[in-house]
Parts: C-alpha cells; sequence; structure tokens
C-alpha cells in the first residue's frame, strides 16, 4: 500500500512538471486582423496566438474578471500595455515585424499568455 | 459659425478594409455629419458635425456593427472606481460570512471543546461541513473556477494553491466525517475551521491590498482630475457652457480669472497670467499674451482672455501626458525580469514542493502521519504567495512614475527609471539647458565705427539661418529698425557660422576658427573677443569680402536656479560635465557662474553623442540633458536622456525623461526619485523572496525535527493575506518621498 501511495506521488509529480511546463496548449491561429481575448478566472482565452510576421494584429480584450490583477494587461518585450475596463473591451494593436514568443501578462505574471510570432 | 461637434466612438464588428468604408459609408449618411473616418486598427470612428451620439450609433449598428460612445478620460475613471468600489465591497461580505461560520470553531479548537467524532458530535460535524461547503462555495468560488480554467489552460495561480489547500482541508475533513475509523484515532481530526478561516482571511487581505493599490494611483487620479468639465465657448456671438466633449477645433473659448483651462489653444485676445504649476511643477505664474499657447488644466490667476481650441480630447498636452505615465506605470524594468521569470515557474514548483511535502511526512513522519502529511502539505500549498513576488516591482514604478510626474518629470519607462539611480556622470549642453536658450546682442565691435551697418549686414545674411545666435542679432536690427536686406547663396557651415552675398559683397559670420580657416585676419579683433569670452559673452566675427569687420557679442543668460541645481547634483555624488559648441573661453566663463566639474568646448553638433560615448567608455553611466531637439543623437546615446521641455511641450519622443519646466532641478528630482523608486523595489523584492523562502521551508515541516513545532495553516493563511499586502503598503511609502536640497 505504501508503495503505491509513494508511486503515485512520483507519478503526480510527472504528470505536473508535463502538464505546466512540457504540454502545450493549441493556439488559435489569427486568420484575421483582429482577435478576441477573454480575460476571466486567472486566464486569458486563448491564451496562446499565432499570427503571422508583418501584420498588424488587434488583440481586443474583454474583461470579465473584477479581481484587481486583471486590470491590466503587458507585452514587456514588446515595450506595449493597457489598462482593460472592467465588463468592457479594450484593443491593443500590435504590429510585429519579428519572429519569435513574445508573452503577455497580468501585472503580477499571473495571467499569462503567448503570441507567436511566425 | 458651425458648430463642430466631435465624437468619438468604439466600433465593434469590423473585420476587413471593407467594412470600413461600409461603417464611414453609413456614419455619413446621419444628417448633420460633416466628416467620419474610421480606425481600423482601433477600431474607433472620429465623426464631426452637428448630430448625437446615439445618431451615430443607431446608423452603425443599422449597418450590421457594434458602436458606444468613447467619452473622456474621468469617466473612464468614474466607472472604474465604481466597479471597483463594488467589487471591494464584495470582497468584504466574503471575508465576514466566512469569519462568521469560521471563528467560533477556530475559538472551540483553542479551547478544547469540539464535540467528538461519535454520536450527536458526529451530527454537529455533518453540519459544520456541509455550512463550510456553502461557505467555500459562496466567498471561496473564484478561486476553485479560477483554479480550474487555469489548470485547463495548463496554467497555474494563485487560485490554484487557495484551491488546492482548502478544497484537500475539506475534502479530508468530510471523508474523517463519514468514515472516521479510515485513519488511527488520534487523527480523527478536522479542518473545516482552517479552510474558512484561510478563504477569510485570503479575502480580507485581498480587499485591504485592493484600497491600497488605489492609492498607488493618485498621481493618475489627480492628473484626471485637472480637466475641467465644462467650457465657455463663444458662439455666434454668444458665450455659453457647454460640456467639454462637445468643445470643437479652432473654437472660440472665453476664459475668466480664477478657471481651468479647459482645452490647449492660442490667447486671441487679452493678456494674463496662468499657473501652470499642476503640469510643470513651476511654481511661478508664466504671463500669456496674444500668441501664446494655454494647456488644458492650468488654472487662469487674473486676466481675462479669449482664445482659440488647438488641441482637444485626447490630443491635449494634459490627456498626452496620462497617457505617457499610464504607460510608463505599466512598463517593467530590468530589475523585474528575474522575478518575472521566477513567478511563471512558481506555482507548480509549489506544487512539486507540496507532493515532496507529502512523501517526506508520509514516510518519515510520526504517527499519526496521514494528520501530519495533511497539515504540512496544506501549510506549504497555503504560504506560498506568488503574488507578493509579481507586485514588488511593478507597484513600486506605479508610485515612481507618478511621484515624479507631481514634480513635472515624464519618465518614459520603468527601464529609465531604473537606470536614473543607477548615473555616474551629468552632461549638460549649455544653450537652453544651463541658459536660458534666448541669447541677446550685448556689445557691437564694429572696426570702422559704423555699427549700425555691422548689424544690418550680419541681421541680413542670417536672416536665413535658424541658429538661436541667429534669432538674437535679427532682434537686435529690428529693435534699432534697420531694414535688411536680400541674402544670395546661403549656406550654413555647421558648428562654425554661415556665409552669402549681400548687395553683391561676400559675407561671413561666425567663429575665429572659421575666420582663420578662410583667411581672414582677425588679429586686431581678438582682444576684444577675449575680454568679451571672459565675461561669458559670445564674440561672433564679421567679415566683408574677407576683410574683418567686426565683432557682435552675444550673450544667454544663465537661468537663475542653474547653480543651486548643478550643486545639488553635485552633492547627489555625480559629477556634471558641460558640453557646447562654444567657443572655449565663453564656455568657461559661463562654467565658472555655475560651478560645473569639466567643460566640453567647441564641441560640434554632430559630436555631442561622440562626447557622451567617450565618457561612457570610461565606465561612467552618463545623462545627457539637453532640448530634445537639437541633441537628439546625445540624448539617445547616453544611458539617460533628458529632455528639457518649454513649458507643457512633452512631444519629445528622443528621450528617455521629460522636464516639463526649464529647471535642471527636475534632473536632481528625477534622480532621486529613481533611486527612492529602485529601494523600495528591492525592499520589496526581498521582502517576497525571504518570506517564500523562509516560509515554504518551515511550513513543509524543516523545524519540527529540531523544535517539534508545525506551522498552523490559518497562521500560513494570515502570513499569505498579509505578503502581498505589505508589498502594497511598503510602494505607498514612496508617496511621501520628498527630493532633498533646497529648490
Amino acid at each position: 500500500m505504501d508503495g503505491l501511495i509513494n508511486l503515485l506521488a512520483l507519478v503526480l509529480i510527472g504528470f505536473i512538471v508535463w502538464w505546466f511546463w512540457l504540454a502545450r496548449s493549441q493556439g488559435v491561429q489569427a486568420k484575421q486582423e483582429a482577435i478576441d481575448v477573454i480575460v476571466d478566472g486567472g486566464v486569458y482565452t486563448p491564451a496562446i496566438i499565432e499570427v503571422s510576421r508583418g501584420h498588424t494584429v488587434v488583440l481586443n480584450f474583454i474583461r470579465r474578471d473584477a479581481s484587481p490583477c486583471a486590470e491590466r494587461v503587458i507585452f514587456a518585450e514588446l515595450g506595449v500595455s493597457a489598462e482593460l475596463p472592467l465588463a468592457g473591451s479594450k484593443q491593443v494593436a500590435l504590429k510585429l515585424d519579428d519572429e519569435g514568443e513574445f508573452e503577455f501578462t497580468c501585472q503580477m505574471g499571473m495571467y499569462r499568455g503567448k503570441l507567436i510570432v511566425k | 459659425m458651425n458648430k463642430a461637434n466631435v465624437i468619438k466612438l468604439s466600433v465593434g464588428g469590423m473585420s476587413c478594409a471593407g467594412c470600413v468604408a461600409a461603417v464611414e459609408d453609413s456614419l455619413k449618411a446621419v444628417a448633420g455629419v460633416e466628416q467620419a473616418s474610421v480606425n481600423f486598427v482601433e477600431h474607433t470612428a472620429d465623426v464631426t458635425g452637428s448630430m448625437t451620439a446615439a445618431s451615430l450609433i443607431d446608423a452603425v449598428v443599422a449597418a450590421g456593427y457594434e458602436a458606444a460612445e468613447l467619452k473622456g478620460t474621468d469617466e473612464e475613471t468614474d466607472e472604474k472606481q465604481a466597479a471597483e468600489l463594488i467589487y471591494y465591497r464584495q470582497l468584504l461580505k466574503k471575508a465576514v460570512v466566512a469569519a462568521v461560520v469560521g471563528a467560533p470553531l477556530f475559538l472551540m479548537g483553542l479551547l478544547g471543546a469540539m464535540p467528538a467524532m461519535s454520536g450527536g458530535g458526529r451530527l454537529f460535524w455533518f453540519f459544520v461541513a456541509v455550512l463550510s461547503l456553502f461557505v467555500l462555495i459562496y466567498s471561496g468560488g473564484r478561486f476553485f473556477s479560477g483554479a480550474w480554467k487555469s489548470f485547463r489552460n495548463h496554467n497555474a495561480n494563485m487560485d490554484t494553491l487557495i484551491a488546492l489547500g482548502t478544497g484537500t482541508a475539506w475534502i479530508y475533513s468530510v471523508l474523517i466525517v463519514l468514515v472516521p475509523t479510515l485513519v488511527p484515532e488520534q487523527a480523527q481530526h478536522v479542518y473545516f475551521e482552517a479552510a474558512v478561516i484561510i478563504i477569510a482571511l485570503i479575502n480580507l487581505g485581498s480587499a485591504l491590498e485592493m484600497r491600497a493599490r488605489g492609492k498607488t494611483s493618485e498621481a493618475i487620479k489627480r492628473l484626471i482630475g485637472l480637466q475641467p468639465k465644462t467650457a465657455r465657448v463663444v458662439r455666434n456671438g454668444q458665450e455659453v457652457d457647454v460640456p467639454i466633449e462637445q468643445v470643437g477645433l479652432d473654437e472660440t473659448l472665453r476664459l475668466r480669472p480664477g478657471e481651468k483651462i479647459a482645452v490647449d489653444g492660442v490667447v486671441i485676445e487679452g493678456h494674463s497670467s496662468v499657473d501652470e504649476a499642476m503640469l510643470t511643477g513651476e511654481p511661478m505664474p508664466v504671463a500669456k499674451q496674444v500668441g501664446d499657447e494655454l494647456a488644458a488644466g492650468t488654472i487662469n490667476k487674473s486676466g481675462t482672455v479669449l482664445f482659440r481650441a488647438t488641441r482637444i480630447g485626447k490630443d491635449t498636452a494634459l490627456a498626452r501626458i496620462i497617457e505617457m505615465v499610464r504607460q510608463a506605470q505599466n512598463s517593467k524594468p530590468a530589475i523585474g525580469r528575474l522575478a518575472d521569470r521566477i513567478a511563471a515557474l512558481f506555482v507548480p514548483t509549489v506544487l512539486i514542493i507540496a507532493v515532496l511535502t507529502f512523501l517526506a511526512w508520509f514516510n518519515f513522519g510520526p504517527e499519526p502521519r496521514v494528520a501530519y502529511v495533511l497539515v504540512t502539505t496544506m501549510t506549504v500549498l497555503i504560504i506560498a504567495c506568488p503574488c507578493a513576488l509579481g507586485l514588488a516591482t511593478p507597484i513600486s514604478i506605479m508610485v515612481g512614475v507618478g511621484k515624479a510626474a507631481e514634480y513635472g518629470v515624464l519618465i518614459r519607462n520603468g527601464e529609465a527609471l531604473q537606470r536614473a539611480g543607477q548615473l555616474t556622470t551629468v552632461v549638460l549642453d549649455k544653450t537652453g539647458t544651463v541658459t536660458e536658450g534666448r541669447p541677446a546682442v550685448t556689445e557691437l565691435v564694429a572696426l570702422d565705427g559704423d555699427q549700425q551697418r555691422l548689424l544690418q549686414l550680419a541681421a541680413s545674411l542670417e536672416a536665413g539661418s535658424e541658429h538661436p545666435l541667429a534669432e538674437a542679432i535679427i532682434a537686435a536690427a529690428r529693435e534699432r529698425h534697420l531694414e535688411l536686406q536680400l541674402v544670395q547663396n546661403f549656406s550654413a557651415i555647421a558648428g562654425h557660422g554661415v556665409q552669402g552675398e549681400v548687395n553683391g559683397q561676400r559675407l561671413l559670420l561666425g567663429n575665429e576658427k572659421l575666420m582663420s580657416e578662410q583667411q581672414v585676419d582677425v588679429s586686431t579683433g581678438l582682444d576684444q573677443a577675449q575680454r568679451l569670452a571672459g565675461q561669458a559673452q559670445t564674440p561672433v566675427f564679421v567679415a566683408v569680402d574677407g576683410v574683418y569687420l567686426g565683432i557682435i557679442a552675444v550673450a544667454d543668460p544663465i537661468k537663475v536656479d542653474s547653480k543651486l541645481a548643478i550643486e545639488r547634483l553635485q552633492r547627489a555624488g555625480l559629477k556634471v560635465v558641460m558640453l557646447t559648441g562654444d567657443n572655449r573661453a565663453t564656455a568657461e566663463a559661463v562654467a565658472r557662474q555655475v560651478g560645473v566639474d569639466e567643460v566640453l568646448a567647441e564641441v560640434l553638433p554632430g559630436d555631442k553623442s561622440d562626447k557622451v560615448a567617450e565618457l561612457q567608455s570610461r565606465g561612467e553611466v552618463v545623462a545627457m540633458v539637453g532640448d530634445g531637439i537639437n541633441d537628439a543623437p546625445a540624448l539617445a546615446r547616453a544611458d539617460v536622456g533628458f529632455a528639457i521641455g518649454s513649458g507643457t511641450d512633452v512631444a519629445i519622443e528622443s528621450a528617455d525623461i521629460t522636464l516639463m519646466r526649464g529647471s535642471l532641478h527636475g534632473v536632481v528630482d528625477a534622480i532621486e526619485i529613481s533611486k527612492a523608486a529602485v529601494r523600495n523595489i528591492k525592499q520589496n523584492l526581498f521582502g517576497a523572496f525571504i518570506y517564500n523562502s523562509l516560509g515554504i521551508p518551515v511550513a513543509a515541516g524543516l523545524l519540527f525535527p529540531f523544535t517539534g513545532l508545525l506551522l498552523n495553516p490559518v497562521i500560513a493563511g494570515a502570513a499569505m493575506a498579509m505578503s502581498s499586502l505589505t508589498v502594497v503598503s511598503n510602494a505607498n511609502r514612496l508617496r511621501w518621498f520628498e527630493p532633498k536640497g533646497k529648490r
């Protein structure tokens, strides 16, 4: 019995590593120039957005979470940030000329999303 | 006169450029619309004309899109404050409900009055299980739903930790109530009160943190509060008070004594003095007459004037300052990057530590193992606080940037704020930075005694130049009512002077170097030139057809507070260097008066950035202070570029920091505020790191083998709730910061 519990705990550690770090959720490809991002319950939905290089993409952040953590979105590497009105939306227009991955987060870094420019 | 009403709409549902045309057409079809333009990138439309917002929204909706009116910044803030107040009350209510259930149970536990897990006691615990489930759903529901949503997105956050900690405690307790024999008798302890009180404490902590965070954005609120709500507009010869959003471009506005200025404009009639302290930090009122610019948010002191609106809505200097401060407040400096990287890995790492804690107590812990396993694992989950770590940097940046704005210092981003605290050398451009930048002719030395001709020829030639010295010479000629003559073949020789032809004569005007290069013998004027330069006046040589004609002395008065500000810089341990294209003798005369440590004179405009680079190569961290236009390359090269603005001009792109008033005190203020903010960030980061790196091992029971003590999960919940509150409160201390030294 003890051995089984030990084994289960080790499997759980493996699962945590795999689920939170190794397994990537499917991104949403921004085929249009504009895409809605819902800010609610501690996550951006979609959290991974693929866009094409050289295009201007408009992310329309719709904030449903009243928690103050959700009130700002920051694209630290791009030097862009926006205040998100509660129960409203805010457009962030980005022209992405370089390929790469650019994270967007809340002020505390708990809400996390990623723009993948290809 | 047209009533130029401008309405800005947010337009939704546009997916292609074709939609832009469709929306524009629908707007233009509305009666009264003169102009409509749709911005696809921003999803907004600007409409000018005499119409209502409702008619425009109807038209856009009829065309198959969505629209809403975008209002001024103060309304946005009112809405935000109202929403925050509602949320604050909700959090308090949830905290109180949880505390009402949890506190009696907690007290019973402390007094040893808990009913046993048998007979009527079990019934009591059934009731408590249901009641605490209700509390977990009502007061803690957001943690559970947040944790689940995060999990589905392969993300973990604070909600995950709280939900797992309290959820495990509740499930374990329910199992004990349902099947007490599952664990040995001494482990038959339930943790309903811990789960409920932790939820109460975290809700209370969030509410208090929210209050404290509200104070961190006071600087922005103060700026927004400067915007008046109405303006007195002159329409059809009548003066009417209208809401500020209805003021159109080029409209004429009446400004009476004591009134706040509604929009940016230019005085067209009357004169007055205006208090601009709220934007520039400049305490003295500024005189305004016809042709002078007025800035929204500043206060008219004495006179009554008419002015024409030149910038309205989000284009006013005030609105742009607000936007710039907001952007800067949301940016992150390098110092916070490590915390960011750790925050990203933090929660899954804590989950792993929790499992390892479980394994350690399960395999090596004393009996009742299961109780120890539960308490330690739950405490690890509860005590870990990623929020304090994530908040440490941005919250101090927010307060620091806001504080700087109060002193008329606009910091572009967190990076600039951090670097400004590390400076070792400050390079000051002379003209317009140390001096007023308004040179005037102080003496005319004509070899043939004809001062009028000397000035007339020089002014005619300088009419083609944009150099500040040229302005002084032309102004002097105008004062003497001298007629300027036509100049031909004009050319400027950068950093040296100008040349051209007037009345068929070849004129040369500039410094001694230019004269010797052009083989003009100025030996007869050198004594005079040296005397003038020694008095901090710039001697400008004039030659006609290769023959020396005389000297025009131009002096630029030193700003009254430059000397004091330079002393403050030196007291702060900084080396002060003055950089100028002026001749060495004049530069040194100015340097003596203001007391700088080093003078770099006769530097050509293009070489200024090389001089900055030279100082950097000596290991100095260099700030360059200049006017932001002529000095753009040097500002960009410097570690921190300071642009000295004139009044409320904030359109200075090349600078890291913009000083809205001309005084050099702004440089010292910015540096001192930066140092204080960086110190504050370090305290916050240190506190958050120490909290987590001590708290988690203690929660895991590291002290137990030595002291027999374990951390109570309720205490862990209180510590967690306090940790982010402490970070926010520490950042709030910056609000009371005042720069040192007499200003």
